[in-house]
């Protein structure tokens, strides 16, 4: 058979086209299942660290179970949207991607640790590289942050993916995102700096871009459960 | 199993003298990117070796039926498809290094070592030379990268594979991290450190000079 021939060269292709394509999709339906739960469990592990909770992934399930008392959409004005209440990977609050899903309403966990009742809110942003994300817990007093989790993409090893460790994290811990009843964040500034009228944690030397954007997402992610949270101040 | 003389060479060569990265220079991107910690620079040479023996096993197998005018098609064809399968074995299997990896294990398609091998070597030659050829170069790969990120992950966090290994007294006496390390120019640096012990410790590799 003539290798240069056009007609070859056609068919070829066609054929290590077909099979290929076939090959990738049956290992994407094989390994689906399983990507899908270190996904949720990833999930998991990431809303347990905010509640200063670490376990590896093999107990993450149990200890989610065993900590959050319940989830549920709220609408920007801060009340529950009917119906959304649930606990299971497959209902609203953990299947709702704050990132992609927008219009579609703000997951809020409810857990409860130390014996107090928390708040557990999502946030997203976007870092030097690539998105980053991450979740909050809020004392019931809407105002008090009881402990951070931040992940990202691919931000600078030893730079901007230092928002990742719990050095960074627990930063934040204490820390208030209300004052006098209005919501102003807390600021991420470059360490050594201060900042007036409102609390505010140290950057990463070297990560600025990356710290600047957790600031934003502080400010506009979380900004987005701000009616939320001033009920809860107010005691409503 | 015994190897014959050439197999053994074609094995062990790209390890010192035909080293992928210090004397052919290919593959210095992925070099610079995943070195800063020393876990993804293993994972990175494991995944970069059974790529690319894989591939020139196929590529070598196929070598007889392959349309001159579209072989690079076909090169980049089962390269990214074996890439993608690892990603996604990965994922399902070892969700917390591909997760450390992130973009970086998807650009092993844009690796020029693996297309270099196929091209170079796999075309050429028989299955089991070309299964040979691509571990000995992926390990010839996966070696340096290892050191580089030794030494980075070592004099920039002060850890190895995410354990304090210099003590706290030292860091209270007054040592500091050398965030220097973190960023991607000092693996170059690095890199051409160790071509420079390599060549002078391999006379016959030295250019000459006028």
């Amino acid at each position: 058979m003539n290798r240069e021939n056009s007609g070859y060269t056609i068919l070829y292709a066609s054929i290590m086209v077909i099979i290929v394509a076939i090959g990738l999709a049956f290992t994407h339906q094989t390994l689906i299942d399983r990507q899908t739960t270190n996904v949720n469990i990833d999930k998991m592990q990431q809303i347990l660290r905010s509640l200063r909770v670490d376990v590896p992934a093999n107990q993450a399930e149990a200890k989610y179970a065993e900590l959050i008392k319940n989830a549920y959409l709220i609408n920007a004005d801060g009340t529950k949207v009917e119906g959304t209440e649930g606990l299971k990977a497959t209902d609203p609050a953990f299947a709702t991607d704050i990132a992609k899903d927008a219009g579609k309403g703000l997951p809020v966990f409810e857990a409860e640790a130390d014996g107090k009742k928390m708040y557990v809110i999502p946030m997203t942003g976007k870092g030097l590289w690539g998105p980053i994300w991450g979740y909050m817990s809020i004392e019931s007093d809407g105002s008090t942050v009881y402990g951070t989790d931040f992940s990202h993409a691919g931000e600078t090893p030893g730079l901007g993916a230092e928002i990742a460790t719990p050095h960074f994290r627990k930063e934040f811990e204490g820390k208030t995102l209300l004052k006098d009843g209005q919501f102003v964040s807390i600021a991420v500034v470059k360490p050594g700096q201060s900042v007036a009228n409102r609390d505010y944690v140290d950057g990463i030397s070297g990560g600025t871009i990356t710290s600047k954007g957790v600031n934003a997402m502080l400010l506009e992610s979380v900004g987005k459960y701000k009616d939320f949270l001033m009920k809860l101040n107010s005691g409503q | 199993m015994a190897l014959s003389s050439k197999t053994k060479a074609v094995l062990w060569g790209p390890l010192n003298k035909n080293n992928p990265i210090i004397i052919q220079v290919l593959g210095i991107c992925s070099a610079l990117a995943v070195t800063s910690k020393l876990e993804p620079a293993i994972v990175m040479a494991i995944a970069v070796t059974i790529v690319a023996a894989l591939g020139n096993v196929l590529i070598s197998a196929l070598r007889k039926t392959i349309p001159t005018r579209i072989r690079i098609i076909v090169q980049l064809v089962v390269v990214a498809a074996l890439v993608t399968i690892v990603s996604e074995v990965l994922k399902a299997f070892m969700y917390d290094v591909n997760k450390q990896l992130s973009v970086f294990v998807g650009l092993i398609i844009t690796n020029c070592i693996l297309m270099g091998r196929l091209e170079a070597f796999a075309l050429g030659n028989g299955p089991w030379p070309s299964f040979l050829d691509g571990i000995g170069n992926g390990l010839g790969y996966g070696w340096i990268l290892v050191v580089v990120g030794f030494v980075r992950e070592l004099l920039g966090s002060g850890s190895l594979l995410g354990y304090k290994v210099i003590p706290q007294a030292f860091y209270n006496a007054g040592y500091e991290n050398n965030g220097l390390m973190m960023l991607a120019p000092m693996a170059l640096l690095l890199v051409a450190c160790i071509i420079w012990v390599h060549r002078a410790l391999n006379k016959d590799l030295q250019e000459e000079t006028n």
